[in-house]
């Protein structure tokens, strides 16, 4: 009999082209995802060495980092932004890419269009010039972020050299309370963990709680994999996650699409696997949680406060806390729950999804933004937009006073004019918390789109149950 | 790509852990279509002010780590997004090898498409190697490929590992598109298989 595997090993295995001497793998490719940022330095490299792209049909192309997220039929101000736009344009055409154009309904954050557009199937492997590609591993789907180098390694031969990782579990049980979402779990999970808990593993998330998640709430946890040091987060495929792909305009169809389910279904890890790691967590346990510090496991329950770091007996430890709460400009044992906030961001890769805009509209709903705050809500795509526009979601945050805005990566981390001033404080539902990320001296509290909500009426950080 | 065989440098201490790679280079840099250039604003909030000036207390600022080749640096080094404008803005400031307990995934594998060499080892030697970056101009390091030995400024030698394919392209400045390529015949084979098993997958064509 053979050895059971988990469902990495399945997806790994399935893809190995060859394995060279010292044991790297030349791992191939079926989906590759190509953005504006990372790329132009790779179809350079192409340019200058007479090569090709080696596989265009299973190559897209979108514009998200830079776009501006005010109305675009104007042209984009920036000329540094203009140009990283108009150089994916002028190689797509050279390359023969496929590419979504920024006026495009189907134009969006790459990790959610991959999916949405049923780009991103289970039991394939994607990559993309993007640490956040590891939200794709939701489907079932080995996909994780790489560097530009690699990007022209992949566009040139389809192909990654790549070392195996190794395999983790978490497990996580129970149900999530009222008031809590994948954010607050995957936060929650990050805190226990910390930001290296993952490297050189690929993590798969299993249990109850993980079953019971929508493709939504998935997405958010795999998503933010990488802020655990993982390359990638898995889920095995079930009927929620078939019944979600069916139909997507890349989806398989017809007899194709029962012969792809019916692979899909073998992909769940074997009983009796070996992970390297196990980690479980009990769901009911995690509360809705915010972040205090500029490191992703900086996190407390929002009925917590702001640690000491005189409490630390790890002095290199506590040198970074201190350093990361005179950032924050907070003090030990703060209230969470008192902390004022200028700016709140709904939207990224982590939680600009439709069912995110909903979790957050449903707390704006009759609602008003505390005066003085600005509080952006920016669809994860054109279709999301759409789509939230179609339920009378957009109605709903205007009348409360929020901004409605196009879609791309806009705040989560300041490429184009949606940025913190120095010394503003947001709320955010994006991904990262680092010194700078939404802007030069911006500091960043991480939360999930209801507690984002909650912050913009309630004009500081704020327990969102009291909302409900 | 330059190869990397001996160097003896300079070295610069950045006792931090889990430098992300927001500080080595952050966003609003990004915007460039070129590999070069990004130099000047490596470590950008730490080196500078808000008016662009100086700060005279950053190490990279101060007269003999201006010139390091070697950056030594605590934990987690590079964790966060999959820029390689990190490993690109360290390069062309002058930076050709870095020292750490740890690294993370994508900046690790980064480092070495770009000839930088990034070199793990225990937390009590890279101690001992910051100590010596403070002997300034009279400590610098050599470090020796080959022999995989960071050697301090007392001639005493320490090891480190090393994967022996990166070793390898590494030594010799080789890019791996070109030793990929190398298999072609494998990857048109793998396609065939591969594409009748997932038949189901469709084409991208818009
Ligand atoms: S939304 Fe943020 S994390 Fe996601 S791809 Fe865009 S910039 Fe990266």
């Amino acid at each position: 009999m053979q050895t059971p595997r988990t469902l990495y090993d399945k997806i790994w295995d399935a893809h190995v082209v060859t394995t060279l001497p010292d044991g790297t793998a030349l791992l191939y490719i079926d989906r590759h995802l190509v953005h504006e940022v990372t790329s132009p330095q790779a179809l350079e490299g192409l340019r200058v060495a007479g090569r090709r792209v080696r596989r265009p049909d299973l190559t897209i192309a979108v514009a998200d980092h830079n776009g501006p997220t005010s109305d675009r039929r104007r042209g984009i101000d920036e000329p540094e932004s203009r140009l990283q736009i108009e150089t994916l344009e002028a190689n797509v055409r050279e390359f023969g890419v496929p590419y979504i154009p920024l006026l495009d309904d189907r134009q969006g954050i790459v990790h959610i269009i991959g999916p949405e557009q049923g780009l991103s199937l289970p039991g394939t492997t994607i990559v993309c010039g993007d640490s956040h590609t590891s939200t794709h591993g939701a489907l079932g789907a080995l996909a994780f972020g790489i560097g530009t180098s690699e990007v022209e390694h992949v566009l040139a031969t389809q192909t990654l050299l790549q070392k195996r990782a190794k395999n983790m579990l978490i497990e996580v049980s129970g149900r999530l309370p009222l008031g809590t979402s994948a954010k607050d779990l995957v936060l929650t999970l990050i805190g226990k963990i910390g930001t290296a808990g993952g490297t050189g593993h690929v993590i798969e998330y299993a249990g109850e709680a993980i079953r019971a998640l929508d493709m939504a709430g998935r997405m958010t946890v795999c998503n933010m994999s990488i802020e655990a040091g993982a390359r990638a987060g898995l889920i095995a495929p079930d009927e929620t996650t078939f019944a979600w792909i069916e139909g997507r305009p890349f989806a398989p169809k017809g007899e194709a699409w029962r012969r792809a389910v019916a692979q899909w279904r073998a992909l769940a890890s074997d009983p009796g696997a070996h992970y390297d790691k196990v980690v479980r967590l009990d769901a009911s346990e995690v509360a809705p949680t915010v972040t205090w510090g500029t490191t992703p496991e900086a996190v407390a329950p929002i009925t917590g406060t702001v640690p000491d770091p005189a409490e630390e007996p790890d002095p290199a430890r506590r040198a970074q806390m201190e350093r990361m709460l005179a950032y924050m400009g907070l003090k030990p044992g703060q209230k969470l729950a008192e902390i004022p906030i200028d700016v709140v961001f709904i939207g990224s890769c982590t939680n600009g999804r439709l069912e995110d805009l909903r979790a957050a509209a449903a707390i704006a709903r009759g609602r008003k933004v505390k005066e003085g705050v600005r509080a952006l809500v920016v669809p994860g795509s054109g279709l999301v937009k759409k789509a939230a526009e179609a339920e009378g979601l957009d109605r709903i945050f205007i009348e409360a006073g929020f901004e409605w805005r196009e879609p791309g990566c806009s705040m989560c981390l300041g490429m184009n004019p949606d940025k913190l001033t120095p010394g503003q404080r947001s709320a955010s539902t994006s991904n990262r918390n680092f010194e700078g990320r939404q802007g030069p001296g911006g500091r960043t509290h991480l939360v999930s789109p209801a507690m984002a909500a909650a912050a913009a009426i309630a004009g500081r950080l704020t327990d969102v149950r009291e909302f409900l | 790509m330059e190869k990397f065989t001996t160097l003896t440098a300079i070295a610069a201490p950045l006792p931090m852990a889990n430098v992300d790679t927001d500080k080595i280079i952050p966003a609003r840099f990004l915007k460039t279509i070129r590999r070069s250039g990004l130099g000047a604003h490596l470590f950008d909030a730490l080196r500078y002010d808000g008016e662009g000036r100086e700060r005279p207390d950053f190490v990279l600022n101060q007269p003999p780590y201006r010139e390091a080749k070697i950056l030594i640096a605590y934990e987690n080094f590079g964790c966060g997004s999959s820029r390689e404008h990190a490993p690109w803005a360290l390069l062309d400031f002058g930076i050709r090898a870095v020292i750490a307990p740890s690294f993370a995934d994508i900046f690790y594998n980064n480092c070495f498409k770009n000839g930088i060499l990034p070199i793990t080892l225990p937390r009590d030697v890279v101690e001992t190697l910051m100590e010596d970056t403070r002997l300034g101009a009279n400590g610098k390091l050599t470090i020796d490929l080959e022999r995989q030995v960071v050697i301090r400024p007392s001639g005493e030698e320490i090891h480190f590992d090393i994967d022996p394919f990166r070793k390898y392209l590494l030594l010799n400045g080789l890019d791996d598109i070109g030793q990929t390529l190398l298999h072609e015949r494998e990857i048109a084979a793998y396609e065939t298989r591969h594409g009748a098993e997932m038949d189901w997958l469709p084409r991208i064509t818009l």
